[in-house]
């Protein structure tokens, strides 16, 4: 009988308050694709940093390959024979692949003809990329790759991968299936860090589902239902949200007409005679790789960045291109960024204080220039209430809620003011199942009761189950839209590769993109 | 061997407010060393150096006449520091405030009108928030550093005094000394406690304490600076403006420096003279930051600041120590105070990355 490649029992670690990892034991042998499956704030990320040496923990044993091992660094664990490609990048924008991979790895490997080897490992591995490639001028995809084929250049015997199908379209994904499963079948162990239930199933041969820092399940995803392992992940009954049934929608409440935009970003991209409306009781998605145009977007229609031609955007009958957030909200609308600490809420703020961030406006929260702080505080109560956010009381700063938490704040705070056009980005990136269900659902309500809504989102699954009407960005141009039963996955993610879909295939294909709103 | 600092991710808030009385007793420590260096007895040093000079009621008086354009411009200087923006051009402002105000003093030299100070308060605030203004016009129009402006307007303004004071403002029938004549006695402001130099300008102090506190604790105008302070994404998401809060920031700063500049001259001084400020202008940067940026702290950090000048001055009588020293004491509160401020952070760690850590953790 082999032994595992990989054998924890016990480990531990506590932080400040919180029991990160409690007695936590996983056995990952040889050739196995084994997934590591849990909400945020599972604890899965500091078992992983734990075993690649990044951080200590307070208690347990680590084995390889039978033998107790310490790891007291990252380079320990490249040693032994670990590689790990993160959820962010470590990518240097200016410099091309190939110093971008000699950055990573040890001197020895990186002497050389390390060009050649680049080629012969991407090639034979399925995993296209040229060397001397400036990695700004990479998709998100292929940035990916690099992280990949550096690892694999040192022969690893264990690859960890944090979320590495969250920047992906879905031929992408496909790819680096078929690289997985290549390794695995070389006797290569893999670690999938994932929330994404489908994918786990399609890839991975056991899953050990964390919740609350401690293994609560092992499984063959092969066996399971998505629903039954989410259910173990979240250790309640999932509730998928209800669309209204019968919900009329009505008079244009936002219109686009030719939005143009140039980005102050250097690595950003330029917004191209963007054209779309959104009609009252309807949820318009919008699809698309991150970096495609979503944040200009975003500031574009929050007002964060005005742009120069007021016709551009009107809400209701207003136009409001030129006009800041203040404007834009009194005039019905409301957004959430897609960044939680920071853009949507300020960290160290208390909740109060920050439900007056951007209530200020549409609650009446100011009077005679002063804070009104018991009328804030009673407004983030209702919000805390309503929302069901869990936190001891609205005198917590933000950074103290989970992000899940956090959102649903924000999402309340939004959705009180009662908006007839709501704008959000990413509504549920990080965000854990549960309070994700709760927010699909708040938006769902929200259309129903009438508003316009629309949602920015790369998660494909997400847009399926509440959009109404789906368009797809890509290098700053937005396609046509079409009704969520009109158009497929794959479709969908020809159009976010940029690709055109299917010439020869149906009428909508061949007018993406000339469809102006 | 590697020193290393590495983030502790959350921040004691007891200890945010702890550091400023433990760069304090650190700063006194390191006093007693540097005194035994110099070759003077540290105790009686100290002494002479914090103690002695507010024993009696005249020193204890002077406290607050240097504490006085200390917390003045300090509330002021809080409000951009908040901001992130970052006036250091205060000694300027102060400057021209008090050319402004003074001037008015010196053009109605027979006034004995009761609207003369008044008068000269504003003037002395405009004066300051002109100077503040160049700066801010600079940033929110070329996108220039507001450290480097507002600090070179200083020089500009320090040559404007002197020229002033050598050339047109120069006192008629003073000997030829570089120095305006007296301001008349409805210019000057009035003492609060007789036989001493305290004077009403305290109450100026006073009042900018508590009108920070509640610009900062309750106003909306405060909100938005520590939002833009604390998250600028977050104060854009909000819809603040930052050119507003750049613009407001160093005008209130420049205002609030331009009526200590004022205060200096109508009060303690009396007339136009080269030197009007011993660095108040810089010395309340330490000031906001020894006070936490918070109003009340500055009270407190400005009255500690002004002992040391006190000190600095008493030391040199008593103990024939260099009039340095006070530079030496402000400069050790600073850098303990940073110092501090950086520990409550970060940990220090020796050795190579995490080694000690993890084989702990593993075994």
């Amino acid at each position: 009988m082999t032994a595992p490649r990989l054998e924890l029992k016990g480990v531990t670690k506590r932080y400040p308050g919180v029991v990160a990892n409690n007695d936590v034991d996983l056995t990952v042998m040889p050739g196995e694709i084994h997934a590591l499956l849990g909400e945020n704030g599972a604890g899965k990320s500091t078992l992983v940093k734990f075993i690649y040496g990044v951080q200590r923990a307070d208690a347990g044993v680590m084995k390889w390959e039978g033998r107790e091992v310490e790891i007291p660094n990252p380079k320990a664990a490249r040693d032994l024979g670990i590689g790990m490609v993160f959820q962010h990048f470590s990518l240097f924008d200016a410099m091309t692949v190939e110093e971008n991979i000699a950055l990573g790895i040890s001197a020895e490997l990186a002497r050389g003809d390390l060009n050649s080897r680049i080629k012969e490992i991407s090639a034979s591995y399925g995993l296209p990329l040229q060397p001397d490639r400036y990695v700004h001028t990479l998709s998100v995809g292929e940035r990916q790759r690099i992280e990949v084929v550096r690892c694999l250049l040192q022969s690893p015997k264990l690859l960890i991968m944090d979320e590495p199908t969250s920047v992906l379209t879905p031929q992408e994904v496909e790819e680096l299936f078929k690289t997985l499963r290549r390794l695995s079948g070389e006797g290569v162990s893999i670690l999938y860090i994932s929330h994404k239930l489908q994918e786990i199933k399609e890839l991975c041969h056991t899953a050990t589902i964390m919740r609350m820092g401690e293994v609560v399940d092992d499984c063959d995803p092969a066996e399971e239902t998505a629903r039954s392992m989410a259910e173990m992940m979240m250790g309640k009954n999932l509730m998928s949200p209800e669309r209204p049934e019968g919900i009329e929608t009505g008079a244009p409440r936002l219109v686009v007409r030719n939005l143009n935009m140039e980005t102050s970003d250097q690595y950003g991209v330029d917004l191209h005679g963007i054209s779309f409306e959104v009609r009252s009781g309807e949820i318009l998605g919008i699809a698309g790789i991150s970096g495609n145009g979503q944040t200009e977007l975003m500031d574009a229609l929050s007002g964060e960045v005005p742009v120069d031609d007021d016709d551009s955007i009107i809400i209701g009958d207003k136009t409001v291109g030129g006009a800041g957030p203040v404007e834009r909200r009194a005039a019905g609308m409301s957004f959430v960024p897609e960044e939680r600490l920071g853009h949507g809420a300020v960290p160290e703020m208390t909740l109060w204080e920050n439900a007056f961030l951007s209530g200020a406006t549409r609650k009446d929260l100011v009077k005679s220039g002063f804070i009104q702080i018991k009328k804030s505080s009673t407004y983030a109560s209702e919000i805390v209430e309503k929302f069901k956010v869990k936190t001891p009381g609205v005198l917590n700063a933000a950074d103290s809620l989970s992000g899940g938490n956090l959102q649903k704040f924000i999402f309340g705070r939004e959705i009180l003011q009662d908006p007839s056009v709501i704008v959000v980005l990413q509504p549920t990136w990080g965000v854990d199942a549960g309070s994700a269900a709760a927010i699909r659902q708040s938006l769902l309500d929200l259309a129903a009761g009438g508003a316009a809504v629309l949602v920015i989102s790369q998660d494909l699954e997400e847009l399926f189950e509440v959009a109404d009407q789906i368009a797809v960005i890509c290098q700053g141009r937005l396609s046509r839209s079409w009704p969520p039963d009109e158009i497929t996955v794959d479709e969908i993610g020809l159009l976010m590769a940029g690709v055109e879909a299917d010439p020869g295939g149906e009428a909508h294909n061949g007018e993406a993109g000339g469809h102006a709103g | 061997m590697l020193v290393r600092l590495e983030n502790r991710g959350e921040i004691s808030k007891a200890m945010v407010y702890a550091s400023p009385f433990i760069a304090v007793v650190l700063t006194l420590i390191a006093g007693v060393f540097l005194f035994a260096l110099l070759g003077v007895n540290p105790v009686e040093a100290i002494l002479s150096f914090f103690i002695t000079p507010i024993s009696t009621l005249d020193g204890f008086a002077e406290l607050f006449v240097k504490g006085t354009p200390l917390v003045l411009i300090a509330v002021g200087l809080s409000f951009g520091f908040q901001a992130n923006v970052w006036n250091i051009g205060a000694e300027g402002q102060l400057t021209v405030g008090a050319l402004a105000g003074g001037g008015l003093a010196l053009l109605f030299f027979a006034s004995e009108s009761l609207f003369l100070l008044p008068a000269m308060a504003a003037a002395g605030i405009l004066g300051g928030m002109a100077w503040a203004a160049i700066p801010a016009f600079l940033k929110t129009r070329y996108n220039t550093n507001e450290i480097l402006t507002s600090l070179m307007l200083v020089y500009v303004a320090l040559l404007l005094l002197s020229y002033l004071i050598h050339g047109p403002w120069k006192d008629p029938d003073g000997q030829n000394f570089p120095e305006s004549r007296l301001f008349p006695d409805a210019g000057i402001l009035p003492v609060m406690i007789e036989t001493t130099r305290m004077h009403v300008g305290w109450l100026f102090a006073l009042a900018a304490v508590a009108t920070g506190w509640i610009l900062i604790a309750r106003h909306v105008i405060g909100f938005q600076i520590r939002v833009t302070g604390m998250a600028p994404m977050a104060a854009s998401f909000a819809g603040f403006k930052e050119k507003r809060i750049i613009w407001i920031t160093l005008l209130m700063s420049g205002g609030a420096a331009g009526l200590a500049g004022m205060v200096e001259v109508s009060g303690p001084i009396q007339q136009i003279v080269p030197n009007i400020s011993p660095g108040y202008g810089f010395t309340a940067i330490i000031v906001a930051f020894l006070g936490r940026l918070h109003p009340v702290g500055v009270l407190f950090a400005g009255l500690l600041m002004a002992l040391t000048y006190l000190g600095g001055e008493n030391a040199q009588i008593e103990m024939n120590l260099p009039n340095a020293v006070t530079g030496v004491f402000q400069g050790m509160l600073l850098f303990f105070l940073l110092a501090a401020d950086v520990l409550i952070k970060y940990r220090v760690k020796f050795g190579g990355p995490k080694t000690a850590g993890a084989a702990e953790g593993a075994g």
